[in-house]
């Protein structure tokens, strides 16, 4: 009996963990290739509403979601390289204008986004990869949104092309020593609004997904904090996009405790589970701030760890 | 000595706080006209008139007595959240936490006062444990931060803003459950304070006592910042953190201090929404008091002082938000759009200080 319950649990936060986890992928992978140039850009939660928003407005008037993943990330550029070339001025605060961003972002989110409150729009179909087997809580779980599969497709290209790429050098060299990179006649601001933008593009798919996939409607409550508690994802994944994926996947666990327990009948305290992916973020944070290995794979030129 | 020698270099630093004040005046000044030229372009490339708006501005938050009211209501949070972003400013933190301490100080006096006032203790008792309840925790949420980020080295932007999450959680937890009013069905809230214990107004007004606390703390905290030994360690620490170590500065104290400050601030900001406003603790605290707070500080240079007047013209654009809305047919999240123009461009011209010759000081020869 307790044994049923048990597995219905992780079942569900299997099924949790890679639904609520794509959205934190995408905006990590977006921060960890903009940090890797040497900024960081708070302002991402701002990229996922305003991406949340322009994909359901795209999707419902286009009927192609797809078409509004793209739009989602095309709104991502535009906001990541308005931070990118505010940051290139000198004696502005990379970390402010993030707050700046998030704030505008969001705004802008709200202010278009209220006739698309009450209609409904096509959303991206799930692949089902759990027909073969019996239990309908694992199929439900293993049905699978294509953009996982592409979130971690981008994380394998990202850990390729850092290591073997002359792109990824370029990006590296950037975030680790801005003279050496001036030395190789590479523009660094140049690197940095293209990485900015880019992660921007990113994390615009992630707001994509919740408002296309799951939970897959929008609403100014879409995204609580997903946007920022993915920077400090980036730090615990030690700016490493492998390890991102797992990173991604622990927080989505996390957030899916609450409506796991909900499902097989307890919901005492269904609010502060709700805050177990806060707790355990702030604990990672605690944990890992001064550890020597985060000290070693930190890009030489972040604010955040100088 | 003589005159001459001693006059001279007084009279230099006074052309040279001169030149530096205009520079910090002119500069948010102007960054607020481009902001609303953007803005205006905006409205014009929707349809909207812009000049229709600016004066809808106008009328809600300054045109009637009613509207003063309104703005000045207002007005009252965003400069106790305005003070919670400017003083750990001034000791170099980014805290962008007082959405939560805000938040749990409201929850706080709230829950306190259930006990307090089924007990019967008198309101002169109840409302000043309440105030110091909403203080306490507000300041130890974000004093945490501030420990987190002296002791361990934790980013306390990030902190501060999970913290705020976490807050909003704990708040929902107790009103959704066991500090719930049973009769509030759609919106669960803490049980009524009651009116005996309600924070009443300035008299001649309907303006509610935290705008008098804010602009008395406002005053309390430029002088702590800018007159006593405390606030020059903090400033020190905020402008070279090696150097204030190096001094022997308290610097671990002096951190932890001036976030628990920013934090009671926040908290007391909490207070007077329940206490004054909502009369019970629910999810209208999160009203993004906190958030706006951060541009009120941002504009304000981190002044103490100077965050009353900007907080209040924060409180006007909230306060004829509801005229816009109905006149112009805009939706509420026009006042966010625009405050996200602000906020933006006003960073930008941080690029400009300095750049100006006009504002930068003239020594002639003797350069200091």
């Amino acid at each position: 009996m307790s044994d049923g319950i048990l597995a219905t649990i992780l079942i569900s936060m299997l099924g949790g963990a890679i639904r609520v986890s794509t959205p934190f992928m995408f905006v990590a992978l977006g921060e960890t290739l903009t940090e890797k140039s040497g900024r960081i850009n708070l302002g991402l939660e701002g990229n996922l509403v305003l991406g949340a928003m322009v994909a359901y407005a795209v999707s419902y008037h286009t009927g192609n979601p797809w078409l509004g993943v793209l739009a989602a990330g095309v709104s991502g550029v535009f906001l990541g390289s308005m931070h990118g070339l505010i940051c290139s001025l000198p004696r502005v605060n990379d970390i402010a204008v993030g707050i700046a961003m998030m704030s505008f972002g969001t705004g802008v989110a709200f202010f278009f986004g209220k006739p698309y409150i009450q209609p409904s729009a096509p959303r991206l179909e799930a692949l089902p990869l759990g027909g073969w087997s019996d239990n309908a809580g694992l199929r439900q779980a293993l049905d699978i949104n294509p953009l996982f599969f592409v979130g971690i497709l981008v994380a394998l290209v990202m850990w390729w092309a850092f290591a073997n790429s002359r792109w990824g050098l370029i990006v590296r060299m950037t975030g680790d020593s801005e003279p050496a990179a001036r030395a190789m006649g590479v523009q660094p601001y140049q690197v940095r609004i293209a990485s900015t933008a880019i992660g921007g593009f990113l994390a615009g798919v992630g707001g994509a997904f919740l408002s296309l996939s799951y939970p897959g409607s929008w609403n100014e409550g879409l995204s609580s904090g997903q946007g920022l508690m993915a920077v400090a994802l980036v730090i615990f994944a030690r700016w490493n996009p492998l390890r991102c994926i797992v990173a991604a996947l622990l927080f989505g666990a996390a957030g899916a405790i609450g409506p796991a327990l909900q499902s097989v009948g307890i919901s005492q305290g269904y609010y502060f589970f709700n805050a177990a992916p806060y707790i355990l973020t702030l604990f990672i944070m605690i944990a890992s701030a001064r550890s020597s290995s985060s000290a070693r794979e930190a890009p030489g030129e972040l604010s955040i760890t100088k | 000595m003589t005159a001459v020698t001693t006059d001279t270099p007084v009279r230099l630093t006074d052309s040279t706080k001169l030149r530096a004040w205009a520079e910090a005046v002119a500069i948010p000044v102007g960054a607020l006209l481009v902001s609303a030229l953007i803005f205006s372009l905006f409205l014009l490339l929707l349809g909207k008139s812009p000049v229709d708006y600016f004066q809808l501005l106008w009328r809600g938050g300054f045109g009637t007595s009613f509207s003063i009211q309104n703005t000045l209501q207002r007005a009252a949070p965003l400069i106790l959240c305005g003070l919670a972003f400017a003083i750990p400013a001034q000791i170099g933190l980014t805290m962008i936490g007082a959405e939560g301490a805000l938040v749990l100080g409201g929850f706080s006096a709230a829950a306190i006062a259930v006990p307090l006032v089924s007990g019967g203790v008198p309101s002169i008792l109840t409302m000043p444990l309440m105030a110091l309840a909403a203080m306490a925790v507000g300041g130890a949420w974000i004093g945490i931060v501030g420990w987190l980020r002296h002791a361990r080295g934790v980013n306390e932007t990030i902190s501060s803003l999970l913290m705020t999450y976490i807050a909003i959680a704990i708040m929902n937890f107790f009103v959704e459950g066991a500090l719930r009013d049973p009769g509030s069905a759609n919106k669960p809230s803490t049980m009524p304070i009651g009116e005996d214990y309600m924070v009443g107004s300035i008299p001649g007004t309907d303006i509610h006592w935290g705008l008098a606390a804010g602009i008395v703390l406002a005053i309390a905290l430029q002088v702590l910042m800018t007159r006593t030994t405390f606030g020059f360690g903090a400033r020190v620490t905020g402008g070279n953190p090696r150097a204030a170590l190096a001094q022997g500065l308290p610097v671990g104290t002096l951190v932890v201090a001036c976030t628990a400050i920013a934090g009671a601030c926040a908290g007391l900001a909490g207070y007077y929404e329940v206490a004054a406003i909502h009369g019970q603790a629910n999810a209208s605290l999160v009203a993004g008091y906190g958030f706006t707070g951060i541009l009120v500080s941002f504009l304000a240079r981190h002044n103490p002082v100077v965050v009353v007047p900007v907080a209040i013209m924060f409180g006007s654009i909230a306060a004829s938000g509801g005229l816009i809305q109905r006149r112009m047919d805009m939706p509420d999240a026009t006042a966010l759009v625009l405050q996200g123009i602000i906020f933006v461009v006003l960073l930008t011209s941080e690029t400009l200080y300095g750049r100006f010759a006009i504002f930068q000081p003239r020594t002639g020869t003797e350069r200091t």
